[in-house]
């Protein structure tokens, strides 16, 4: 590997001192003079006609600015009121129906949020309750009622072009892939497989709700404080919504309490700026976690996975995938398609058949949740993985490296894979549970197993990344970049990108925060993009200055810039460090002048050939994928149905380790998540009614919950077009755990789970049902 | 109802007239402007709103304001002496234990009453101890480390 100054390097985070003094920005510490806050009246019912609001004796309350409802929203000039990025369905107040237990009807802003609450009190709506479509495998029968009788595409990705406005369905958006022959590969098999899966929907948990600020400047220009991981779509939208110009909206964004997908798009800056406009005061709207558990929630899923093997192998695989997007699409559409055509897994499978589908149901609106709907496909196609290699015979680490793809070979969308390292991550994770040391015999009522499960996700492609560079005659340097640092360490990344590029130290790069004013377009945080993408475009525009420089420099030495290197602050001839210059000698040298500044700007636009609508081939589906594998050994307490992690091992392909520390923190962080989202998070409904919507009532986990022995290993295969050869890692340590642990599991006590989460009382009756099924027998031989 | 109440906040005694209805949590941010005073759940479940009362953990969101009255309060802003960082503070960041670190604050208030209570406590302690707090991005391993080593540093200083 070449020999780098800063990449490679762990070095501490750039925002840690002010984080942990607790001085960081956020929204929340942002205060304006006569600032507004609002408190929000939503929807009772799941599905409901508004036949008429009473809202005059809210209007007289002491100190109350405004009490809007979503019809005077549709009245505004120029104003759509309905928003989204993949189809504009979600109204910004609701206008005529309500389509989710907590959908937003009226806004009060007042001069205190306790004022607002009031006000609230006293408004009256009437309702006229409609059918409620709760059931997901019912909402996609075409007798089913529908949640939307129409469907308006956004327009607002390019990754998204291919959806289309329909109507008379529940189906918004249908992946479809067609590889090969299943049919005659099912019936020439020896054995298949039928399973289904399900994963409940869950709460992203951002530690800070999402909290929004608007104001209007002194030039009558929108003003956005807003914890969002979409800047750059922020401005699109609300330029799209309210017939605004975009350089009339300016969109900041501090620091982030966290993100994990739940800050993506517009949430409440459509509403905010809509308030701000009206009463021309500032306006800030800051969730209370039981709202945030009514903003929006990772898709519950339900997979249907058959599969073929013959000689032990398997040849084909048919996937139905079914995502409950809930009352408004949000991103579903995104998840659907990228999460869709991984849903056969990293495996070669000469035949493939997916079908996956996304469905408008009266539930909270489902995004993004950190994996993008991968962790949901998964969980199935890796349990079932074991259930086939068990019953086969085989071994299941020996069968999934049977079955893995080699780098060149073609993916079930036809895409040769490169960089993937899967089987290395496979191999890294069973060493590190001893995989082959023979297990301990039973004892007792407690049992133990350990389980691994393998996959893989593809970055969202094409998506776009611009960046401007500005350096300083003094050699410092300014990075503007529209990438939000909500807790993943990018400010550190793109620091030591930068740094490295221009030969300075770590120290003297500044990163700019998000500013629609000043840094350039990205298209959102998230996804594991940003490494790869942004730190891509700042290395370009760095990369720029540096040419500029070395241009003066071996002007002035007569050399050949070619012979120029950049390094610890010097531009010199390579091998002869003393035959150069400092870069403010150089800056002299260029301009002549003290205070000057060099910038250099470069946009990173991968792109994708998009899947053919009916088979998903494409000889380019994606620019990069994050192999993941995950091993747990548990003890399973047959007697209570506790599982408890003893070790657990998450690896991942990171490509290069731009900071290696982060990438292992990055897997470990995203690993233990899950290992919640596995065992007990589920937001449980009742006829449409969120039951368990506070943290009362949501467990998530804890410091408790980590396991006795853990680690996270990272696996570089370096990606030839990464900058330095990096990948991504924000979701790759999340994608693996539920399978795996499903599969240590069913080691440990030869049972089967098939619906998330994993509780004690799943466990006890699985058990229970194979008690009952072996007594079963044991009667029937009897009989017989 | 409107009173006066006399805090003894982060080392300084300060006079203010509260609501009954007011939370600690609310004089601290709305009043005072202590911006590490966060809040996360509004239920006393998350701990991202610790201050230490007396010495104590608690939940400010969950506590009415003039049951403070008269007590020592101490926010993450009354830790550090404004120059230097306190060993916990150093703990976590030469540990790494902070990525979106909106749970920060209340992590290190709860680190630094659990050392006081218990100098040298165990991991089953540890964990207990700190399970009332939060922390989405799961940095628990490097809070865990992070709580070791302020545990050495802590009596060195």
């Amino acid at each position: 590997m070449a020999d780098f100054a800063v990449i490679g390097q762990s070095v501490y985070r750039k925002d840690a001192n002010s984080k942990v003094t607790g001085q960081v920005l956020h929204v929340g510490n942002i205060e304006m003079p006569a600032m507004l806050h609002v408190a929000v009246l939503r929807s009772p019912y799941a599905h409901a006609r508004i036949r008429r609001i009473e809202k005059s004796k809210a209007e007289a309350l002491n100190s109350v600015a405004i009490v809007l409802t979503g019809a005077e929203v549709a009245q505004m000039p120029g104003v759509d009121p309905y928003f989204g990025p993949a189809f504009r369905d979600q109204p910004i107040l609701a206008v005529d129906k309500v389509c989710f237990v907590g959908d937003p009807v009226i806004a009060v802003a007042a001069k205190d949020r306790r004022t607002a609450e009031d006000a609230l009190q006293l408004v009256e709506v009437d309702y006229e309750p409609l059918p409620a479509i709760l059931d997901l495998l019912e909402a996609v029968k075409p007798e089913s009622p529908l949640v939307h009788e129409q469907h308006r595409p956004a327009k607002a990705f390019a990754d998204l072009a291919h959806v289309k406005a329909g109507q008379k369905s529940n189906i918004c958006y249908q992946f479809k892939l067609r590889r090969g022959d299943v049919d005659k590969a099912f019936a020439a098999a020896d054995r298949v497989f039928e399973d289904t899966f399900s994963s409940p929907p869950a709460q992203h948990l951002p530690m800070e709700p999402h909290v929004t600020l608007v104001y209007l400047d002194e030039n009558q220009r929108i003003n956005v404080w807003t914890a969002s991981q979409t800047p750059s779509y922020v401005r699109t939208e609300l330029s799209n919504t309210f017939g605004i110009p975009m350089n009339r909206i300016r969109v900041r964004i501090p620091y982030l309490g966290g993100g994990y997908g739940a800050k993506l798009y517009a949430k409440l800056e459509p509403l905010v700026t809509a308030l701000a406009l009206i009463t021309k005061k500032p306006v800030r709207y800051a969730l209370t976690r039981e709202e945030e558990f009514l903003t929006i929630t990772k898709h519950k899923v339900i997979t249907k996975i058959k599969t073929a093997v013959k000689n032990g192998v398997i040849t084909a695989r048919k996937c139905e995938v079914f995502w409950d997007t809930g009352a408004y699409a949000e991103i579903g559409p995104r998840v659907v398609h990228k999460s869709g055509y991984t849903s056969a897994g990293p495996y070669r499978i000469p035949n493939v058949w997916i079908d996956s589908y996304c469905v408008y149901t009266n539930h909270v609106p489902a995004g993004a949740f950190r994996g993008f709907g991968v962790p949901q496909v998964i969980w199935a196609y890796d349990s079932q993985m074991d259930i086939v290699a068990r019953a086969i015979g085989a071994d299941p680490v020996e069968f999934r490296l049977r079955h893995a793809l080699n780098e060149g070979e073609a993916f079930a969308t036809g895409t040769p894979v490169k960089s993937f390292g899967i089987k290395e991550a496979i191999r890294q994770a069973s060493k590190a549970i001893e995989w082959s040391k023979p297990r301990i015999a039973p004892a007792g009522s407690k049992r133990r197993g350990k389980g691994i499960a393998a996959g893989v996700k593809a970055v969202l492609t094409p998506s776009i990344s611009g960046a401007i560079v500005m350096m300083n005659a003094d050699g410092t340097v300014n990075v503007l970049s529209s990438t939000v640092e909500m807790g993943q360490g990018s400010e550190t990344m793109m620091g030591q990108i930068v740094a490295e590029e221009l030969g300075v130290s770590f120290d003297q790069v500044h990163v700019v925060q998000p500013d629609t004013d000043i840094t350039p377009y990205d298209t959102i945080t998230a996804g594991s993009r940003s490494t790869y993408h942004m730190g891509n475009a700042v290395r370009a525009a760095a990369g720029k200055i540096k040419a500029e420089l070395f241009q003066v420099v071996a002007k002035k030495l007569e050399v050949n810039p070619d012979d120029l290197v950049a390094q610890r602050g010097r531009i010199f001839v390579r091998g002869t460090e003393e035959r150069g210059m400092t870069i403010s000698e150089a800056f002299l040298a260029k301009f002549g002048s003290l205070g000057t500044t060099l910038t250099g700007e470069a946009i990173c636009q991968p792109e994708a050939i998009p899947t053919d609508p009916e088979t998903g081939q494409s000889e380019k589906c994606t620019e990069y994928w994050f192999p993941s594998a995950t091993t747990a050994e548990v003890e399973v307490d047959t007697d209570t149905g506790q599982v408890k992690i003893l070790q657990f091992y998450s690896v991942g392909d990171t490509g290069t380790a731009i900071n290696p520390k982060h990438c292992e923190q990055q897997l470990l962080g995203s690993a233990i998540t899950h290992l919640g989202l596995t065992l007990f998070e589920e937001m449980i409904f009742d006829e449409g009614q969120l039951v368990n919507g506070s943290l009362l009532d949501y467990q998530v986990a804890s410091i408790k919950d980590l396991p006795d022995s853990f680690r996270s290993i990272v696996v570089e295969v370096p990606h030839e077009t990464g900058p330095f050869g990096a990948k991504g890692v924000g979701e790759t340590g999340a994608l693996t755990v539920s399978a795996a642990i499903a599969n240590a599991i069913q080691d440990a006590i030869g049972v089967r789970i098939h619906e998330l989460p994993i509780t004690p009382e799943k466990v006890l009756r699985a058990l229970t049902q194979k008690k009952e099924k072996a007594a079963l027998e044991r009667s029937n031989e009897n009989d017989a | 109802m409107t009173r006066e109440i006399t805090l003894q906040l982060n080392g300084r005694e300060e006079k203010v007239a509260v609501e009954d209805a007011d939370t600690l949590l609310e004089v601290l941010r709305d009043r005072f402007k202590l911006w590490s005073v966060r809040e996360g759940c509004g239920v006393g479940a998350c701990g991202t709103c610790t201050v230490l009362l007396d010495g104590r953990p608690v939940s400010s969101c969950f506590l009415l304001a003039v049951r403070a009255a008269g007590r020592e309060i101490l926010t993450l802003e009354g830790l550090s002496d404004g120059k230097d960082l306190h060993p916990i503070q150093e703990a976590f960041v030469t540990q790494r234990a902070l990525q979106c670190a909106y749970c920060t604050p209340g992590f290190v208030l709860s680190v630094k009453a659990l050392l006081d209570e218990i100098p040298d406590p165990s991991d089953d302690e540890i964990r207990e101890y700190l399970s009332g707090n939060l922390c989405r991005c799961a940095g628990y391993a490097d809070i865990l480390r992070a709580v070791r080593v302020a545990q050495v540093s802590s009596k060195l200083a």
